[in-house]
């Protein structure tokens, strides 16, 4: 009887967002047509269906919104903070407002479930907004010396996990300093960026100061690129990234990147272990593993290895992949038919080197993009999956013995982005803290995230810091 | 909908293997301590998070409608006050037994619960009935007492014949580290409840504090012989919460899995509403698993949640919203 | 007579892994003063000269930054009393290679050796200034510290042959970072010879390592190396300088483009050149309440 104890679908409401059947890029305040007319589809990742054609914009889209921005420079980076602060409140209120609709949107567009879009991604986005908005007025005090400047245009481009909060992490702290944003979400995933587009149209921001692009990789190079831009943000993937450096160098931008990784979890013998398996699954599925922050290597001491795996399995057969929009989905969609290959191929690639696979019983959804939660044990520092940024929900699992061990396979790796520590003995927390060459270090906790807590990497995971008052420095002339 | 249980399929005693792997255990006061203090610590942050997390599933239809019955008929309904006399008991007992004089359907509870002096009158007034006849004992609820007395108090119940008796810990030896006086407290109440009756150990979870002391009062419970841990009182400020019952449940998932054994889990005390039992049947589902979503497993202790779970049943079959005249005061 | 005497000349050397080895090449160059009057000979440092040095940075790198703060403050300032003490050799040897008077070269040796002070003073205070606690919405301990980059390629001022190089040096090793440095390459002997203080002053092997030599020819070695995280091309000019971010996006190297300099060195810097090469780490706790009735529903 007691198996019947199944949770009914309980959809969020589609109703809630209205999606138009088109959209144009926002320049100047205005939605307009790519300058060629081009336009592309944007699918929902779980049912493959067409939620809206949107404008592709091309490089003289580009030089049309970073005149727009440029133009309004002068206006936005004269206006005094506390006239810029009561903007950004104003954009932090509205997205409060409509966090529903947005939530609903980011789950149609992305896939990812509706319980991280409502609980994760749309408070972060409103907070990130509202922390912003009180720097701009009090720039002085932030330890850049007196009366720190802006850089002037940011050209922005954002990648598909997040895409809300992408946003938000790189045009709050620009507004905030005086900047003015062109920036261009990714092409699976632009719609979010564009309702943000009417949001600053409802808070009444000036015309030009936020720009939308929606398009692909070549609307970011040539934004990239572009003489007049002061200021290059990328988030996305190291190859890019490292693209993207090789542009800007010789020139005047200031760059900041928050790129790939491959982060250690790493899993001591005296950890709390319920809850250390508890961060182990938010590690590596939340998001479906589609985080650059990600916890894709477990590093488990060898003495609770199989004790840890029992009750990892254990704990995975309870996850619940399917409807993105189902308030009990934990699991969601892959975000794109190019991203599910990268992740299957990688996958396989593990098995074909010899390591054992483990998924527990779960059936896909027949259309989408679906990938089951996967595992990999006996895993080595030579395989591919211990070392290539699979960016899905695949797991490697490694065992170490000491808390050298532990440290040395833990960097062993071109990334430094994120780490995670479990254990309950303190000194060994600090010391281990102390040691990992990571930008964001998790002790008996993983992917948290904060608008007042810096995040960026160490090493090829890029420079630069977002979050913060450290996330000022990367819109100031300092 | 939840079956009532038949006595053969969970007679007391039932399933009960030997804790083999644990025998030497609870040799000494130190191997005790010992094994108490190597048990996994608990980071409070991450367990809180992990219950409120599973308290955002979102139950609907026929599940809720399932949920709700199933908790009916998990409530040991309860009274337990200085001013109870065999009327109140009796009014209890009839209320157990028949929830919602206007829908029959409505199952049974699974107990009442009450002070050992009244359990004569309670086992007559639920006669005939599956519903259970719990006493609570050993000095409830401060347990302070002697042994002597405590199992006194325990011998008249069972006497009288209780189907379970719901024992108090003593919270002082266990916060002075004496846990050896604590276990062997509960077996020797364990050996006066004999073959007869079900013993569930309340730890008084508010008292004992940290997370740490609740997993070990679980383990030590149950390496004494304990068939349910149970949270509280209900005679202090802070009773059962999503976090402590969770935290009780991966206990005995994992006592299962070492042992064998499978103990039951009974929060009480400050569980009022549907959404909250609702919220505390995903936690089993999710934690312990299927096996313990019945009430030979898992237990309300609660008064005031069968009226607010039969009125969510009305509203469910009916449709419109019931309100507090359409369910009986006891 | 007295005046007649020979004197000994020094056969500069690199400084490298706390030792002083001639250029594996086996080359030297001439070094002259401003009217082509010949110096010294100075070593030509190879590629595989360069490559040395960043292992024994590298080496260096774990136990430098291990290294109490406090104990790195002693440390520099003890390199400002060493020169202190030879004070008139540098004083000769900047005037010989940058054409100056006695006083305008004694200037400059005076602000090295204070540059040395001010940023000893800095080693334990850097991190309260551009660290400190976020009040994140959680019950979470979040604490941002700063850390050494790691191995920085410093490619030093070829103007000024001991200012300017002590003011690219003293931040990076400041902060915990260890440092391949290329010499000014008409100007090399000051730096040669500070590597003599260094190897005298308590600072650990490879912690700075000097190279003399063509700039051109070992940065882009140095920007391409997959071990070094970050170069400082204070050194090179705009052409070289593009192409060593260029090349330095291999593995993403923190890049410290050349910086306009205000009154040849003699400012007092501010913290940038110690931020260029911080990384920024950020650990994160439970914190939680002390007992367990926290939770409620």
């Amino acid at each position: 009887m007691a198996s019947v104890f199944e949770y009914a679908p309980a959809p969020e409401s589609r109703s809630a967002v209205d999606i138009a059947p088109a959209y144009g890029l926002f320049v100047d305040g205005e939605f307009t047509d790519a300058a060629d007319g081009k336009v592309f589809k944007t699918v929902a990742p779980a049912t493959e269906e067409v939620l809206s054609e949107v404008a592709q914009a091309g490089e003289a889209d580009v030089d049309r919104a970073v005149r727009a921005a440029r133009k309004a420079f002068t206006g936005w980076s004269a206006l005094p903070g506390t006239e810029r602060a009561k903007y950004l409140f104003r954009i932090a209120r509205i997205i409060q407002e409509r966090s529903r609709e947005l939530a609903v949107l980011e789950t149609l567009d992305n896939g990812k479930p509706i319980r991280e879009t409502r609980d994760s991604d749309l408070p972060l986005v409103a907070a990130h907004f509202f922390y912003y908005a009180g720097w701009a007025d009090k720039l002085d005090h932030a330890g850049f010396g007196a009366n720190p400047r802006p850089l002037g245009v940011a050209g922005q481009v954002i990648p598909w996990n997040f895409p809300l909060l992408m946003l938000a992490w790189k045009i709050a702290p620009a507004l905030a300093t005086g900047n003015t944003v062109v920036l261009k979400p990714a092409e699976t995933t632009p719609l979010s960026a564009l309702f943000f587009a009417d949001i600053c149209r409802q808070a009444g921001l000036p015309r030009g100061v936020v720009n939308i692009l929606p398009g692909y990789g070549d609307a970011g190079a040539a934004l990239v690129a572009h003489p007049d831009v002061d200021k290059v943000a990328f988030t996305g993937s190291t190859a890019v990234g490292k693209e993207i450096a090789r542009t800007v160098a010789g020139t005047a931008k200031k760059l900041t990147l928050e790129l790939g990784g491959k982060g250690a979890n790493i899993v001591f013998d005296d950890a709390p272990l319920d809850q250390a398996v508890e961060g182990v699954v938010s590690g590596i599925f939340f998001n479906q593993g589609q985080v650059c922050c990600a916890g894709s290597r477990l590093l488990v001491q060898e003495s609770i290895h199989d004790e840890l795996l029992d009750a990892l399995k254990r704990r995975l057969t309870t996850l619940r992949l399917g409807d993105p929009l189902d308030k009990n989905t934990d699991i969601g969609a892959i975000n794109s038919a190019e991203q599910l290959a990268r992740i299957t191929a990688l996958a396989d690639r593990g098995e074909a080197e010899g390591a054992e696979r483990w998924s527990p019983e779960c059936e896909l959804p027949s259309s989408g993009y679906w990938f089951a939660p996967t595992l990999f044990t006996n895993v080595t520092q030579a395989h591919t999956i211990a070392r290539d940024e699979i960016f899905g929900p695949v797991l490697s699992v490694l065992t170490f013995r000491t808390p050298d061990e532990a440290v040395a396979k833990a960097n062993n790796t071109p990334y430094g982005l994120s780490a995670g520590i479990w254990t309950e003995k303190g000194s060994r927390m600090l010391a281990v803290a102390n040691r990992l060459r990571a930008g964001v270090v998790w002790s008996n906790t993983f992917n948290k995230f904060d608008p007042a807590s810096p995040f960026g990497g160490y090493k090829e995971s890029g420079f630069g810091r977002e979050g913060g008052r450290h996330g000022l420095e990367a819109y100031l002339d300092v | 909908m939840p079956t009532s249980v038949s006595p053969g399929a969970h007679s007391p005693t039932a399933g009960r293997v030997s804790n083999a792997p644990l025998t030497d255990v609870t040799a000494s006061h130190s191997s005790l301590r010992r094994f108490l203090h190597g048990l996994p610590g608990v980071d409070a942050v991450g367990l809180e998070a992990r219950a409120a997390s599973l308290g955002t599933r979102s139950i609907k239809a026929d599940a809720k409608a399932y949920a709700i019955d199933l908790a009916i008929s998990m409530v040991d309904l309860t009274t337990l006050e200085g001013a109870d006399t065999p009327g109140k008991v009796r009014a209890l007992g009839a209320k157990a037994m028949r929830p919602d004089p206007t829908d029959r359907a409505t199952p049974a509870t699974a107990a009442v619960c009450v002070y050992p002096d009244m359990v004569a009158v309670a086992k007559e007034a639920v006669a005939g009935s599956d519903v259970k006849v719990a006493s609570v004992a050993t000095a409830f609820p401060a347990g302070r007492a002697p042994l002597a007395v405590k199992l006194a108090d325990v011998r008249e119940a069972v006497a009288a014949g209780t189907d379970e008796i719901d024992m108090v810990i003593d919270r002082g030896a266990f916060l002075a580290g004496d846990y050896l006086k604590v276990h062997d407290e509960i077996t020797a109440v364990k050996e006066a409840c004999g073959t007869s009756a079900r013993l569930k150990v309340i730890f008084e979870t508010g008292e004992l504090s940290t997370y740490d002391n609740i997993r070990r009062a679980s383990w030590l419970a149950m390496l004494a012989g304990a068939d349910f841990i149970k949270t509280s009182t209900g005679k202090v400020a802070v009773n059962a919460t999503p976090s402590n019952t969770l935290l009780m449940l991966e206990a005995v998932r994992d006592f299962r899995a070492q042992t064998g054994v499978q103990v039951g889990v009974k929060p009480a005390g400050g569980i009022r509403t549907s959404k909250d039992a609702v919220k505390f049947l995903v936690l089993v589902n999710e934690t312990a698993g299927a096996d313990w979503l019945d009430n030979h497993w898992f237990r309300f202790g609660a008064s005031s949640l069968l009226n607010d779970l039969l009125l969510q049943r009305q509203k469910l079959a009916t449709g419109r919203y019931s309100g507090p005249d359409y369910v009986t005061v006891d | 007579m007295s005046d007649a005497r020979l004197s000994v000349f020094k056969t500069y050397k690199l400084y490298v892994g706390g030792k002083f080895p001639r250029s594996e090449s086996g080359r030297v160059y001439e070094v002259t003063d401003r009217e082509g009057t010949w110096l010294a000979n100075a070593p030509l440092a190879s590629r595989k000269d360069a490559r040395d040095a960043v292992v024994a940075a590298r080496k260096a790198f774990g136990p430098w930054s291990g290294a109490t703060a406090y104990n790195r403050g002693q440390v520099l300032y003890r390199v400002a009393e060493m020169l202190e003490g030879r004070r008139e050799q540098f004083v000769r040897e900047v005037a010989e290679a940058e054409g100056l008077s006695a006083a305008e070269a004694a200037a400059q040796v005076d602000a090295a050796v204070d540059r040395w002070v001010w940023y000893a003073g800095w080693t334990d205070k850097i991190a309260q200034v551009v660290g400190g606690g976020n009040p994140v919405a959680g019950p979470y301990f979040n604490l941002s510290t700063p850390e050494p980059t790691g191995v920085v390629a410093v490619l030093a001022p070829q103007e000024s042959s001991f200012l300017g190089l002590v003011s690219v040096i003293a931040p990076v090793i400041a902060t915990g970072s260890t440092a391949v440095v290329v010499a000014s390459e008409r100007f090399p002997l000051p730096a040669l010879s500070l590597g003599e203080v260094l190897a005298t002053s308590d600072v650990p092997g490879g912690v700075v390592n000097v190279l003399s030599g063509r700039t051109a020819e070992m940065a882009p070695t140095l920007a391409a190396h997959q071990d070094v995280n970050a170069i400082d091309l204070a050194g090179a000019d705009e052409n070289l300088a593009k192409e060593l971010e260029i090349a330095a996006a291999d593995n993403l190297k923190r890049v410290l483009r050349p910086q306009p300099v205000d009154d040849d060195w003699f400012t007092t810097p501010g913290t940038e050149r110690m931020t260029a090469f911080l990384e920024t780490k950020t650990v994160w706790h439970p914190t939680g309440s002390l007992g367990a009735s926290g939770s409620s529903y």
